[in-house]
């Protein structure tokens, strides 16, 4: 293996220089901050590499388009932001229903409605329970760094691929802009895809025809193809947790963040631990399959935990159910494209272990507590 | 004695479940026909409607795919990206393609993309229960226009082919009907002309069939046909609206 140094990278780019890596060759996509980079960086390196981007007319088009390509065997995505995404719903529905692979990237910003361009994480439970009508789940990844944007780009190729099933890579304009040296590690061309049997590429070739649907008029039919679902949903469920683990061992407050607002609460961690607090934090990779498992295992340890999000209090209905009310889960928040601060956070981790003696009174001038 | 009339190898043989007198049907047997002559059956990837022709994958004998209501353009879009060298067509109903997919179907008429849209206009929602359309005719009764479609509140007949006739990209653009054989016929060689332009690389094709709805007309099979040439004629005109440079509009 041919290791080559390291790169100075941003994180939407990131996003692009990972699905090229897995094999990505097709990108259908509609403009909108704070992603637009990504765009821009595909539509310029992905004919270079005889790869295909089309800006559709709209995130509605740009999604099925995607539907067709990754009908057609492709390796494929798309990127957007919160309201694109809103308006993708329709159709990850209809590939989830088709049961087709493929890669949607959401760089969550502030709303409701047009809200702003700013970091958040107001998207969750649109991403994580589904999204669009219809009983499904699909899996969302949750970078916190622009090496492992690359990493779970890669990754969310082969789970797309493997369970035949929509991945979404959730990020946020932090990310997005910030610039972090990669490592690329060793070029090698275009990894290994699945073979794809089902893929409607013209007949030729095979003794039948392909049909690729999400129609099964008769309930019982449907029910089948829901149960079937269902059964992949529960793997997925059973193998796919990941999280990252800081300082979490003998914790008696566990943190629980992901993506930007994870790196937020590493360095909270480490000025608690400075002021001889115990304080740890969980960092779910996986925002579906939500590391429940894990979470539970620390409810033995910890004596609470602290949830901390861009948004009003989203994963925190996760961490409650798998707390299962063994244990007090607080909350910090600050939504509508605004970023907690260290000091905040550090102002409630304090409150919460009795520090300072306001340690009753959960309410902040700024941000939000359940 | 040879068989001079079959069933298109690129039908299946399973019955198509329109009702009496629609001609659907019709249109699926032109459509097979093409791809049969054009010895194209194996390489072609059909996409289906939402609407009465949403079973489409059951009759065509090819790879087919069921698109959302209004995206077979958007989906035959990343088919074609994906496998430029198969013949890629859409089928679509006038509320799928003239209203809900409006977006969907000018812009890949405007990217110039070598996909095919056979567009059945019927001027009414089948499917759903015979609802306006926007190729309704002023003052024909839907379920959603009780009284005749009225000009003043719901506007005018889009026609379709005139208006992606204005687009670069759209090389091929005809209107026909299926009301008489020979109309038929005619409808026949516009659908394997659209499929040839696509097959030599030119760009977006459409082709519009007038089409009956006995059903939602309330009708019978042979009254929808005169209906279908007294009163849609004269706001579809038929003829072909753009054809590739340098040739001769039939
Ligand atoms: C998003 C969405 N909206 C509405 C419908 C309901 N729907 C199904 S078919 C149809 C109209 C079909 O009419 P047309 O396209 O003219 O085809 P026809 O049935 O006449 O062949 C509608 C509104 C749907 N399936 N999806
Ligand atoms: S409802 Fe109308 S368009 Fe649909 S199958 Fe019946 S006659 Fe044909």
């Amino acid at each position: 293996m041919r290791l080559l140094p390291k790169v100075l990278m941003k994180g939407n780019e990131a996003f692009g220089e990972g699905a090229i890596r897995a094999g990505c060759r097709y990108t259908f996509a509609y403009p909108i901050t704070p992603q637009s980079e990504l765009a821009h960086f595909l539509a310029r390196r992905l004919p270079e590499i005889g790869g295909v981007f089309v800006q559709a007319e709209s995130e509605v088009a740009a999604i099925n388009m995607v539907f067709g390509a990754a009908a057609a065997g492709a390796r494929v995505m798309t990127s957007s932001s919160s309201p694109g995404i809103s308006l993708m719903q329709e159709g990850i529905s209809y590939i989830v229903g088709a049961r087709l692979p493929c890669v949607v990237v959401n760089i969550m910003r502030g709303g409701p409605g047009l809200g702003n361009i700013a970091p958040a994480q107001g998207d969750y439970w649109q991403a994580v329970k589904g999204g669009g009508h219809g009983d499904y789940r699909h899996i969302v990844l949750a970078p916190a760094s622009v090496p492992e944007i690359i990493e779970l780009m890669e990754l969310a190729f082969d789970l797309a691929d493997k369970y035949r099933g929509p991945v979404m890579v959730v990020g946020d304009g932090i990310l997005g802009q910030m610039m972090e040296p990669v490592e690329l590690g060793s070029a090698e061309a275009t990894p290994a895809v699945p073979a794809k049997p089902w893929a409607i590429t013209g007949q030729e070739g095979r003794t039948t025809r392909n049909v690729i649907s999400s129609l099964h008029i008769v309930p019982e039919e449907n029910e089948k193809f829901n149960l079937e679902l269902a059964a992949t949903f529960a793997e997925i469920e059973r193998v796919e947790q990941r999280y990252e683990e800081y300082r979490v061992e003998d914790a008696a407050l566990v943190l629980v963040a992901f993506g930007t607002v994870a790196r937020i609460a590493k360095a909270v961690v480490d000025r608690a631990r400075a002021a001889g607090l115990p304080v740890g934090m969980i960092r779910p990779i996986t925002l579906w399959p939500f590391p429940r498992d894990r979470i539970r295992q620390a409810v033995a340890q910890a004596a609470g935990f602290l949830v901390v999000e861009m948004s009003f209090g989203q994963m925190l209905e996760d961490v409650r159910l798998s707390v299962d009310g063994k244990k007090p889960v607080h909350f910090f928040g600050r939504p509508g494209g605004t970023v907690p601060t260290v000091r905040e956070v550090f102002a409630e981790v304090e409150k919460i272990m009795g520090v300072t003696p306001d340690a009753q009174d959960f309410s902040t001038a700024a941000g939000v507590n359940r | 004695m040879p068989k001079t009339f079959q069933r298109p190898q690129a039908l299946t043989d399973k019955a198509f479940h329109y009702c009496p007198g629609c001609t659907h049907g019709i249109i699926h047997r032109l459509v097979a026909e093409a791809l049969d002559q054009l010895g194209v059956r194996t390489k072609t990837v059909g996409v289906c409607p939402v609407g009465c022709a949403v079973f489409a994958y059951d009759y065509f004998n090819c790879d087919m795919i069921q698109a959302a209501h209004g995206r077979a353009p958007a989906v035959a879009t990343g088919v074609k990206r994906v496998l430029p060298d198969r013949l890629v067509f859409t089928y679509q109903g006038d509320g799928d393609l003239a209203a809900i997919g409006t977006a969907e179907i000018v812009h890949a008429a405007a990217r110039g993309e070598k996909i095919t849209a056979i567009f059945v206009n019927n001027a009414i929602y089948g499917m759903t229960g015979g609802q306006m359309a926007p190729t309704t005719l002023i003052g024909q009764k839907t379920t959603t226009t009780p009284f005749g479609r009225d000009r003043e509140t719901t506007g005018c007949p889009i026609r379709v082919a005139e208006m992606l006739s204005t687009l670069e990209g759209a090389v091929y653009v005809a209107r026909v009907s299926v009301h008489s054989p020979r109309h038929v016929r005619l409808a026949g060689r516009a659908i394997r002309k659209a499929f040839e332009v696509q097959l030599r690389g030119q760009g977006f094709g459409v082709v519009e069939v007038l089409s009956t709805c006995p059903t939602n007309w309330g009708l019978s099979p042979l009254e929808a046909l005169k209906w279908l040439e007294q009163e849609m004629l004269p706001v579809f005109p038929l003829g072909e609206f753009r054809v590739p440079a340098g040739e001769e509009v039939v």
